[in-house]
């Protein structure tokens, strides 16, 4: 009799689903953990959601269609994805880009790193538990999204790069209003760290959870800030320079612990440094042409085409097969946040559900690119 | 011995962070970049690049740009655009010409990639910075944008 109450009572591994409506998840992903107790024993990623097949859709589309595609895989980085294109394209033909195109194609991107750190550091912040985050990070990034709207038109799918430089010159208002957002971000920044990196109970949060070796973040492919918090130096500006940043002084940002808290940091100094990266550039936009002719119906050489540039995420691969024509045979695009969800697994087993949470808002992962 | 100095530690960051805070609290009119949108609708300004939707201005004769060139229809990515167009006899010349009959455009598959207006080589289309689009019935969204008995203008040619 007793053996059998005993039995009854013993503990067993269950399914959960977590999402893929969860507001932790940030989008439709939907995680099949495998629990015993809140001890997490598996975590199984099910993508697929919003899958818009956009790699099929790119070889029915021209070049220059392509381009818009791409603001809707990563949105929060969507000139960066741009850029990307328009860069495989443009060493494709082998065309001459004017240097102010560099120069502008350059600040815009390090604009829209901030933007995209710092709504992640808002939500961060919500996700385990400062609401008050959430406002701050928001306002922060209203003053670029103006920036943005005035010059480009569109405030998230800006479609600013066509191939062979920019769709229009920039503003009068750029120059002004980007040291004016410089100045207001430099007083902004500190009291993020007041506020919540040097808080005791956040930090207790924070540490010690979630931690990636340097051998597993090269294993598994991260990039970005999640594989340099964990000591992989895998920053593309700076081993496989393009655009300007060979003309402007910036660090690496490297830790070495690999946990959350380290990749908090890593994205809060990074901010620091994409600043820097502005205020070398604000004041010596060259003169001259902000496009390169192209003619009307772009046709590639045949032949392969990879290039790759540093999201707000980590490395974002674009390759294209060729055969001649006015559409690509085939496009890929590697995606950061597809590697960087596959060694979730790798690092949330052990753990409670509650530093999951927390363990999936410092990935940064956006759904969109994920599934593209 | 460090279980106090958690709670001391803990105590003063919170009351740190809360400086924070108090600051915006006790001075919540500076630096808001909030916009009282439905009341601010008479000074509302949008930026002049902002893209709202594709219009084709006309003139004070009923007169439009476009030569039914066809180059936007090409140019967008997910066939927004359409153009219903017949040659008929120019007036002037006496010559058949090609000129639209109408130039459709569907808002509600428009990505505003501003690809057509980059395209048109007479500028006969440009942006709107409308943005209130919502309607109650998705036809509404499929709009003729040259308004009914409009000609092209004389001499603009592609």
């Amino acid at each position: 009799m007793d053996t059998t109450v005993i039995n009854n009572f013993k503990s067993e591994e269950y399914q959960i689903n977590m999402g893929p409506q969860h507001p932790a998840t940030h989008g439709v992903l939907r995680l099949l953990l495998t629990i015993d107790g809140e001890i997490i024993k598996r975590v199984e990623p099910d993508l697929g959601y919003i899958h818009r097949s956009i790699e099929k859709m790119c070889e029915r589309d021209s070049y220059q269609q392509i381009v818009h595609l791409t603001d809707r895989m990563d949105y929060l980085s969507s000139h960066i994805n741009n850029e990307a294109v328009c860069l495989t394209v443009e060493n494709a033909l082998q065309l001459e880009i004017p240097e102010r195109v560099k120069v502008i194609r350059t600040i815009i991107a390090e604009l829209t790193r901030i933007a995209s750190h710092t709504l992640w550091w808002g939500v961060m912040g919500m996700d385990v538990g400062a609401l008050t985050t959430y406002f701050y990070g928001f306002r922060d990034r209203e003053l670029i999204n103006d920036i943005f709207e005035e010059t480009c038109g569109a405030r998230l799918t800006m479609n600013y790069n066509i191939p062979g430089g920019l769709m229009f010159d920039i503003h009068p208002n750029f120059v002004k209003r980007t040291k004016e957002f410089i100045d207001h971000f430099k007083t902004k920044l500190p009291e993020y760290d007041l506020l919540l990196s040097n808080n005791i109970i956040f930090r207790k949060r924070m540490e010690g959870i979630g931690i990636l070796s340097k051998d597993d973040a090269i294993s598994f492919g991260a990039s970005g800030p999640v594989g340099r918090a964990s000591g992989y130096s895998c920053d593309v500006r700076k081993h496989h320079s393009y655009s300007a940043y060979d003309r402007v002084t910036f660090n690496e940002i490297l830790k070495t612990e690999g946990d959350t808290y380290a990749r908090y940091q890593v994205r809060i100094l990074e901010m620091w440094e994409s600043l820097s990266i502005i205020e070398q550039l604000i004041d010596n936009i060259p003169e001259g042409e902000f496009f390169t002719k192209t003619n009307t119906v772009i046709k590639l050489p045949e032949g392969e085409y990879y290039q790759k540039v540093e999201t707000a995420r980590g490395e974002l691969g674009v390759y294209i097969v060729s055969t001649g024509t006015k559409n690509p045979y085939r496009m890929k695009f590697r995606s950061p946040g597809f590697s960087n969800l596959s060694l979730l697994n790798h690092i949330a087993v052990g753990g409670k559900i509650g530093d999951l949470v927390a363990t999936m808002a410092t990935l940064d992962l956006v759904i969109p690119d994920i599934d593209r | 011995m460090s279980y106090f100095s958690d709670i001391y530690n803990g105590v003063k960051t919170l009351l740190t962070g809360m400086s924070v805070t108090g600051k915006y609290f006790l001075h919540s009119r500076k630096g808001a970049i909030t916009q009282q949108y439905p009341d601010n609708r008479a000074t509302l300004q949008m930026f002049e690049r902002f893209r709202g939707e594709v219009v084709m201005p006309h003139d004070e004769n009923n007169e439009h740009r476009c030569t039914g060139c066809q180059k936007c229809e090409l140019a967008c990515p997910n066939g927004s655009i359409e153009i219903i167009w017949d040659r008929q006899i120019d007036p002037e010349t006496g010559k058949k010409k090609k000129m639209i009959d109408q130039h459709i455009y569907h808002l509600g598959m428009c990505t505003m990639c501003s690809l057509c207006i980059e395209a048109c080589p007479t500028d006969a289309i440009k942006w709107a910075q409308n943005f209130e689009n919502s309607v109650y019935d998705r036809t509404y969204l499929t709009r003729v944008l040259n308004k009914p008995g409009s000609k092209l203008m004389p001499g603009v040619e592609d």
